[in-house]
């Protein structure tokens, strides 16, 4: 068996290969104490090797290496989702990635190669952490504030893409008396609208792979759709996408070894 | 020198000795994880290693000794201003302090805070008095080559001798013909400074002098083409940064045995990076000591760094002024004509920076560039823009990071910088 594991800040993704099919996937919440979560995602699995990536890929190497499995070798999520994208959708051209921390946009060649990609830089706007920030101002659940926004029928125009000043608009534009719907609509519209600036900005080429935590939310798949104009391929489980590809860099160093 | 007599001689200089102290102990940390902790690093950089450690020691104590003996110490921020001529007049020609975080909240009072760093660093260096180079200084020489620091010299000018130089920002026969004649105010500036005459043979002599602290980098950074690269990234942009605080023949011969040392490498078959380590050249803002991040984490990333495109780098370098003129007037046109050619992106068109950043990473057998900007520098932040498209157009991989000198965006810079070294691999 064959692991990946994909450290962010909001969760730890670990996906076990089995001759490339997947035989296991978990996730658990990284928390302040990310090396208690990596032993207890790793409890009772023992791979043969190892890759890790996402914002905590060095400690993950560090905490892991050793543990039967040998040294566990680092790539940045970029290559991982590109990796990831291409095994699962051969054909895949860009890969959208909105997670908790970052938003990324990469652009495909053959073979996961990563041509360019762009992300956002040291704030959280737009990102997963965003919509969990909002949806608890609306104390509504992350997993049922897409489909809570799809109730809206007028998207309320949100300027702000910092998190805290995107609160105060939609609390003032609360307290004009419009419809939560359509604030929550308006939240999700001006992810959709960052989002595309950014798959502008490294050329977006079809088919689309849209992965990562907030590719669950439908009220950003349709929007991103409907201004795309065609459906983004959204695969199995989309945040193991990046823990899928470090396995996939494993097995690829196992090969060269 | 004693410790306590530098206690003594920044005393006399008026800075804040416990903020310094501090400013000194965190530098030499950081110097040390940086610098020190390389592999194979060329003997001759442990001249290198003296000077930053002296930096604020020995060499202000040289300032001082020359002030003694009626010389004067102008300071600059920027390669516009004509050394040959501060040097022609005797006076001893420095860079000043303006590559870390340093009294930031007191420099927020005298410029908007949407303010590069680089500015706000020069006045916060001496509003927290942490700078004994800015101390030490009979004159602050400024130039209009933006925005940010035009306004910002105004507001210097209150706490420090300030001189500004007009830059022009287009290269017709009228700019020429201004620059002309800024750079003749110059030589009538530091006349009245110093009280000599620059005269035909000494405007000769700082010519040389100057050139050949040129013809030195221009030989390291043609050395730097080889590969495996004989040097590491940041010891040859702490080379470039020494270049702007040593004295230029004792730096020049330095470097020239420093060369020496990389020839001798390069004919073994020697280098700092393992084979096909991924070769990167840096475009744009000048990175002053000790903004040393970005190189860090590029190098960190298992990248080498063969060039700097900046004015701390070629364009610094790149040009000689012509040493063919014989009488004073020859040799300030040759002066014009030299600073006239440099590529900053505050000139308007700038097509002949696309043609150098792409001759650069050819010349130095690069496989990528990455654009580095300082957050709020407008004119290097446009050109990325315009760089990156040429850099597209010649299938040159480039990546285009606009960042500060703040380390809260450390991580996610290594991301993007080991993302980017992947995909060149």
């Amino acid at each position: 068996m064959i692991a990946g594991i994909d450290i962010g800040s909001r969760s730890i993704e670990l996906v076990c290969l089995e001759d490339g099919r997947r035989v296991l996937s978990r996730r658990l919440p990284t928390t302040f104490d990310p090396h208690a979560q990596l032993a207890a995602i790793m409890e009772g699995v023992a791979p043969r090797r190892m890759a890790a990536t996402g914002y905590g890929r060095e400690l993950a190497a560090q905490a892991l290496s050793g543990n039967g499995g040998g040294e566990v070798r680092t790539i940045t999520e970029i290559k991982a989702y590109g990796l990831g994208a291409a095994a699962l959708v051969p054909e895949a051209r860009t890969v959208l990635d909105i997670g908790g921390q970052d938003t990324k946009a990469i652009r495909l060649g053959e073979n996961g190669r990563v041509l360019k990609f762009e992300m956002n830089d040291r704030c959280a706007a737009g990102t997963g952490k965003f919509l969990e920030h909002v949806a608890n101002v609306f104390q509504i659940a992350i997993e049922e504030f897409g489909a809570y926004a799809l109730q809206g029928d007028e998207a309320l125009a949100i300027n702000s893409m910092c998190t805290v000043f995107a609160e105060t608009e939609a609390t003032s534009l609360m307290a004009r008396g419009h419809r939560p719907q359509n604030i929550a609509l308006g939240l999700h519209g001006s992810i959709v609208k960052r989002t595309l600036n950014m798959l502008g900005r490294v050329g977006l080429e079809q088919p689309l792979v849209f992965a990562g935590g907030v590719a669950n939310n439908p009220c950003i798949v349709a929007l991103l759709t409907e201004a795309l104009g065609a459906a983004p391929v959204i695969p199995a489980e989309p945040d193991m996408l990046g823990a899928h590809g470090a396995a996939l860099h494993a097995a690829a160093f196992e090969a060269d070894a | 020198m004693s410790e306590a007599s530098y206690h003594e001689m920044w005393e006399r200089l008026n800075l804040d000795l416990s903020a310094h102290d501090a400013l000194l102990e965190v530098l030499g940390k950081f110097y040390g994880d940086i610098f020190m902790s390389q592999q194979g690093r060329l003997q001759g950089m442990e001249y290198l290693d003296f000077v930053l450690s002296e930096v604020h020691g020995l060499r202000i104590k040289e300032l001082r000794d020359a002030q003694a003996e009626g010389r004067k110490v102008v300071g600059t921020f920027c390669v516009f201003v004509p050394e040959e001529l501060t040097l022609a007049a005797d006076a001893v020609h420095v860079g000043l302090c303006s590559g870390a975080d340093a009294g930031t909240e007191l420099a927020e009072k005298m410029v908007p805070r949407n303010t590069c760093a680089l500015i706000k660093s020069f006045i916060g260096f001496k509003m927290a008095k942490l700078c004994p180079y800015t101390e030490s200084c009979d004159l602050i020489v400024g130039e209009t080559t933006c925005d940010g620091k035009k306004k910002a010299y105004e507001a210097f000018a209150e706490v420090a001798p300030m001189y500004v130089m007009e830059v022009p920002q287009q290269k017709r026969a009228a700019d020429r013909a201004l620059f002309k004649a800024e750079v003749l105010r110059y030589k009538d500036e530091m006349e009245r400074l110093t009280g000599r005459t620059i005269t035909a043979e000494s405007l000769a002599r700082s010519i040389r002098i100057v050139n050949d602290r040129r013809r030195v980098l221009q030989r390291l950074n043609a050395l730097r083409a080889a590969d495996p690269a004989p040097i590491s990234g940041r010891d040859a942009l702490l080379v470039n940064q020494v270049a702007f605080y040593d004295d230029p023949v004792r730096f020049t011969q330095s470097i020239n045995a420093l060369c020496d040392q990389m020839e001798q490498r390069i004919a073994a078959g020697e280098g700092v990076a393992p084979a096909h380590a991924p070769r990167l050249l840096l475009a744009g803002c000048p990175m002053a000591v000790p903004n040393w991040k970005l190189p860090y984490v590029v190098e960190s990333s298992g990248a080498v760094i063969v060039g700097e495109e900046s004015c701390i780098g070629t364009r610094n370098t790149r040009d000689l002024v012509d040493e063919s003129g014989q009488s004073l007037d020859e040799m300030i046109e040759a002066i014009v004509d030299r600073y006239m050619r440099i590529d900053c992106a505050c000139f308007t068109p700038n097509a002949e920076r696309m043609d150098n950043v792409a001759a650069l990473a050819k010349a130095q057998n690069a496989d990528g560039v990455i654009q580095y900007s300082l957050l709020f520098c407008q004119p290097y932040e446009h050109e990325a823009i315009k760089v990156g498209k040429r850099l597209d157009a010649e299938q040159i991989p480039s990546l285009a990071i606009a960042t500060d000198y703040s380390m809260e965006d450390v991580e996610q810079l290594k991301t993007r910088v080991e993302a980017f070294v992947e995909m060149l691999k």
